[in-house]
């Protein structure tokens, strides 16, 4: 099976060389600000002459680009929201790529204590029993959506005199965090490719509620003729390639592996 | 504090060291606000001249109208052209969208009533000052404004100058409408908005002390190439 993918694979990066041409990419901001795809791109411009532009915007945005047609294909990470996406007839399918975690940031003096928490909703209730200020992303964005989750999971309805909802991205919604000296939840690549922590500093990670999937979703051909249909298909041959394994596995921040490559073999 | 200094170290250090993005992106910028600023220009200055010599029924509010978008919000520029120019939207089988074809039509829409308003205002003057003299030589109305849009060219300069300005510092509309992607529709603007979100304020402020600097030497650039200085009565 593995041999078959990767003679498909070699197929398909083969053909690809012989069209240089553009894919438009929806990702998520937290997949830029990573800094990973600084990495991958050049390889995958190497490998199969995709040359792959990036539209970096929040999930549900990227959600609505791919719906509209104005990219080939999104990589992001909310479940639900693809699932919907697939269903809808937007997307021809959904595959799965790789997952990183959020980790919960907040002041170092850690004033609700959620160090010593036992799960992430623990850690959330334990802010709200604080009070202590909380900066949410606000922008319906897939670390927003997952947000939200856990609060429910908390039974905590947060409340508007220390939940602050910024309306922003990832790292814009970082920085408020550092000026109010505000709890927050971040993936954890964007929060260590992060310049401007100032007192804040990671509190709490490591349950698996916190996991990350990132899906790779090509732009359904049948509602936009005009989509890169074939692009996306090597650029999909290449995300789930040994090659790009050996990438997103060893790609590191101070030591830090921030990505898991676990691409199922071909979906259909 | 610290940040600002860093941030005017890391602008001389781009700008000495000719960095090759910050070239990219400069030049980016440079080729769609100007190429927006004619376009704008040629719509925008005819216009202001037909509204000095001309009077119309709808004149008063045509007036009213282009002063008040004149504080258009570019975000909403900017949405209104992205549904436009979508792929699922009216004309969205041209392909234009997050081109910067797509990013010009947008600076365009912010512009044309800024110099149009600012171009009415300088012809307005000129035209009680050359009315009767025009008159009297039984000039046709396109003569009229051909004869205020050249007189007035300095006055027009400033209004073409407001509209770089407004343009070349413009991040909302051409974020939505360009995309912002690296080696296409990136430019200084949204690369400030990149770096900003990254918490890489030093690099954010290279490129803004850049653009700042940049905005300078294209209004010197023109000033100097127009003498506006040196003559006489403007």
């Amino acid at each position: 099976m593995k041999s078959l993918l990767t003679g498909l694979w070699v197929a398909l990066a083969t053909t690809g060389t012989a069209f240089a041409e553009d894919l438009k990419l929806a990702v998520t901001t937290s997949f830029q600000n990573s800094g990973l795809a600084e990495v991958l791109l050049p390889a995958i411009k190497e490998d199969t002459g995709l040359e792959v532009q990036l539209l970096v915007v929040g999930t549900g945005q990227a959600i609505r680009l791919g719906e509209a047609g104005d990219v080939d294909a999104v990589l992001v990470h909310s479940r639900a929201a693809e699932e919907a996406f697939v269903a809808a007839g937007h997307g021809t399918h959904r595959r799965e790529i790789m997952y990183n975690d959020f980790v919960l940031i907040g002041p170092a003096g850690d004033p609700a204590g959620i160090k010593a928490a036992a799960t992430a909703a623990d850690a959330l209730a334990r802010i709200s029993d604080a009070s202590a200020a909380f900066v949410s992303r606000g922008d319906d964005s897939g670390t927003h959506k997952a947000e939200k989750r856990l609060w429910a999971s908390a039974n905590v309805t947060p409340a508007a005199d220390w939940y602050r909802e910024a309306g922003a991205g990832m790292g814009a919604a970082l920085n408020i965090a550092a000026g109010m000296n505000a709890y927050i939840m971040s993936d954890r690549a964007s929060w260590l490719n992060f310049g401007n922590k100032a007192d804040l500093a990671l509190l709490f990670a490591g349950d698996p509620v916190l996991f990350n999937q990132y899906a790779f979703l090509p732009v359904n051909p049948k509602n936009h003729p005009h989509v890169n249909a074939k692009g996306a298909e090597v650029l999909e041959g290449w995300l789930t390639s040994d090659r790009a394994q050996g990438m997103i596995d060893g790609y590191q921040i101070n030591g830090e592996t921030l990505f898991t490559f676990n691409a199922t073999p071909a979906a259909q | 504090m610290s940040d600002l200094w860093e941030g005017i170290r890391q602008a001389l250090w781009l700008l000495v060291t000719l960095d090759a993005d910050l070239v990219e992106i400069t030049l980016r910028s440079l080729r769609v606000t100007l190429t927006a600023l004619v376009i704008a220009c040629a719509i925008a200055l005819p216009i202001g001249a037909l509204l000095s010599v001309r009077r119309f029924r709808a004149r008063r509010f045509t007036i009213a109208l282009l002063n008040a978008l004149m504080g258009l919000p570019p975000v909403v520029v900017g949405l209104i052209v992205y549904v436009l120019l979508s792929r699922s939207g009216p004309f969205g089988v041209f392909g234009l969208i997050f081109t910067p074809t797509a990013m010009i039509i947008a600076q365009v829409i912010i512009i044309v009533p800024l110099i149009a308003s600012i171009a009415h205002q300088a012809l307005r003057e000129l035209w009680s000052d050359y009315h009767d003299l025009l008159i009297s030589l039984n000039t046709t109305q396109r003569q009229r404004m051909a004869a205020l849009l050249w007189d007035g060219r300095r006055a027009l300069l400033t209004a073409a100058l407001a509209g770089f300005g407004r343009a070349i510092g413009e991040v909302g509309a051409i974020m939505i409408v360009g995309g912002n992607i690296d080696h296409h529709t990136r430019v200084l603007t949204t690369a400030i908005a990149l770096e900003t979100g990254k918490g890489d304020f030093a690099m954010a402020l290279g490129l803004g002390f850049v653009l700042i600097l940049m905005a300078i030497a294209v209004n010197l650039a023109i000033h100097i190439i127009g003498r506006t200085e040196q003559e006489g009565r403007w």
